[in-house]
């Protein structure tokens, strides 16, 4: 079943009664040769890859709940290609591309709107530290402006640009940055690899792994043995208990993000907006909440909910840039866990068990890597070398001194 | 979450700041041989387990001590709270 205007007309007119399911509920075979467990969007977007661009057969997705809930469904959707490092950039550069034409590809609206991206700076100092930014974004073709303050008024007039602590002195814009609808980027890459042939199995939590003599030869689950000769593991938040499984200890720490939504408001917040003085970001859904979030609750915890103070911090935030904001109505507000890593960056590796890799590390912002993160984890499988664009992401850096910490934190999982 | 600090009683979480897992007490020897492998694992590696968890918190907004507090990352149930100094006495460092 492909999606077209024509057949959404066609459906409309006869009672929408055409439509199927977007992906089959199979049940697990005993055997496969890649086994992906986690059924979030880098799961899901790795097994399409490995499908479509390497040609491999028998592929499952193994996810423990249901397809989508994880931090896939719990995200703020924010898309950017604006880092600073030169192991980092290429590639978010890469995934923007990919969100560019994702639409297409898998003939499936998961909304991508590059509606801009504003992160505000407040001192010299600041500004300085953006342009350096901008520059090195331009180096791999991302783009971006630097806006003065009054470039910035005519855009976003409610900022509280005299704020007297800090007043806002402008803004580095991504024109290409913005959102995409989250689910529908689950569904969209779920849907397109199940019609290659992938099996997604939902319910199937993975309990184990069957190693011999270094190499892995398939994984226990809730549904009974599964054999493989190569496992990808892209389980987020659940990183160190699953590798746990294999002996593994890895250089993650599993913390809490909040969001929120607002009642639906008429346009008014054109993109996103970062706050670079205080931790607060916020855009406008297309049914007009405001969705917004902040800093993570900074201790570690499995617990998909956060706690009060960091709402109080979140909602300061947003007053101390944006005041209008206090008129609206908190609508509802959730929690997901992250895999933060020892540098803030990602890991996308082999491991020291043959046959067994990992995808991880992901932090708050895995989301706008979700086409990316599909694609170079499916080539390591499929080739058993790195992407080009993904060089740098090796489980051994922290060991050889390569860290690549975009803040500078050091090792502080909850200062990145 | 409160934390009982075992000298002021029972204190907001908020007044603390988090630094990670308590065996960052146990820093390795720097003169053992095995020393550069052993202070890469204590910087980069945790155990991150969900469920029981002892970890650092210091009172900055308080009487500046390090507690070790024993907290639940399912849950977020504090378990209990020892100073850091009363824990490594224990262990007999001086
Ligand atoms: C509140 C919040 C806001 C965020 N905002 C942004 C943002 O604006 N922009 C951005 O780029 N990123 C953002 N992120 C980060 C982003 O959501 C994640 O980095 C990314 O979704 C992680 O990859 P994933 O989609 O594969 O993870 P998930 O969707 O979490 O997928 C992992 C899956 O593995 C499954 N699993 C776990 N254990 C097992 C097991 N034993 N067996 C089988 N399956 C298992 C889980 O059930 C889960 O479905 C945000 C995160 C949160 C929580």
């Amino acid at each position: 079943m492909t999606f077209s205007g024509f057949r959404v007309i066609k459906e409309a007119l006869t009672g929408h009664r055409g439509w199927g399911p977007l992906w089959r509920t199979p049940d697990p075979q005993p055997e496969y040769d890649i086994i992906i467990i986690g059924g979030g969007g880098h799961g899901l977007a790795t097994a399409y890859n490995l499908a479509r661009t390497y040609g491999k057969q028998r592929i499952a997705v193994l996810e423990k709940g249901w397809l989508g809930s994880g931090n896939i469904g719990r995200n703020t959707t924010i898309i950017r290609s604006n880092y600073l490092l030169p192991g980092n950039q290429p590639f978010y550069e890469l995934s923007m591309k990919l969100w560019e034409n994702q639409e297409q590809d898998l003939n499936f609206n998961s909304m991508v709107s590059q509606r801009t991206i504003l992160n505000l700076f407040h001192s010299d100092g600041q500004r300085d530290a953006y342009r350096r930014r901008g520059n090195t974004m331009h180096l791999t073709g991302a783009g971006g402006t630097l806006l003065g303050a009054d470039e910035l008024r005519q855009i976003a007039p409610y900022l509280n640009f005299d704020n007297a602590r800090f007043p806002i002195k402008g803004a580095l814009r991504q024109e290409r940055a913005g959102t995409a609808r989250h689910d529908g980027v689950a569904w969209g890459y779920a849907r397109a690899a199940d019609r290659l042939g992938v099996d997604i199995i939902q319910n199937c939590e993975v309990t184990g792994f069957e190693i011999e003599q270094g190499r892995v030869t398939g994984v226990e689950t809730s549904r009974g043995c599964i054999g493989a000769a190569k496992v990808g593991v892209a389980v987020a938040g659940s990183t160190s208990r699953v590798m746990q499984m294999a002996g593994l200890r890895l250089p993650i720490e599993s913390h809490v993000l909040q969001a929120f939504v607002s009642e639906g408001l008429k346009p008014t917040v054109p993109g996103v907006i970062t706050f670079g003085a205080g931790h607060f970001y916020v855009s406008q859904s297309d049914k007009g909440g405001l969705v917004f979030g902040g800093d993570i609750d900074g201790y570690n915890s499995y617990a998909q909910r956060g706690n009060l103070p960091v709402v109080e911090d979140v909602i300061e935030g947003g007053m101390a840039i944006m005041p209008m904001i206090g008129r609206a109505r908190l609508l509802r507000s959730w929690g997901g866990i992250m895999d933060m890593s020892m540098d803030g960056s990602p890991i996308i590796d082999r491991t020291p068990i043959e046959g067994l890799y990992l995808n991880a590390g992901w932090c708050y912002g895995g989301f706008k890597a979700t086409p990316a993160s599909g694609r170079v984890f499916a080539h390591l499988l499929a080739t058993d070398t790195p992407h080009e664009t993904a060089t740098a992401f090796r489980l051994d850096r922290f060991a050889r001194g390569y860290v690549i910490d975009e803040k500078g934190a050091g090792a502080q999982p909850n200062l990145h | 979450m409160l934390i009982p600090h075992p000298l002021l009683g029972p204190r907001d979480a908020q007044e603390f700041t988090y630094l990670g897992d308590a065996s960052l007490l146990s820093r390795p020897d720097p003169d053992a041989p095995d020393a550069v492998d052993a202070f890469c694992d204590y910087v980069f590696l945790r155990d991150n387990p969900a469920g029981v968890h002892k970890e650092l918190w210091y009172h900055e907004q308080g009487d500046r001590s390090w507690l070790v507090v024993i907290r639940n990352t399912v849950t977020h149930e504090v378990l209990g709270a020892e100073l850091a100094t009363d824990v490594m006495r224990a262990k007999g460092a001086t």
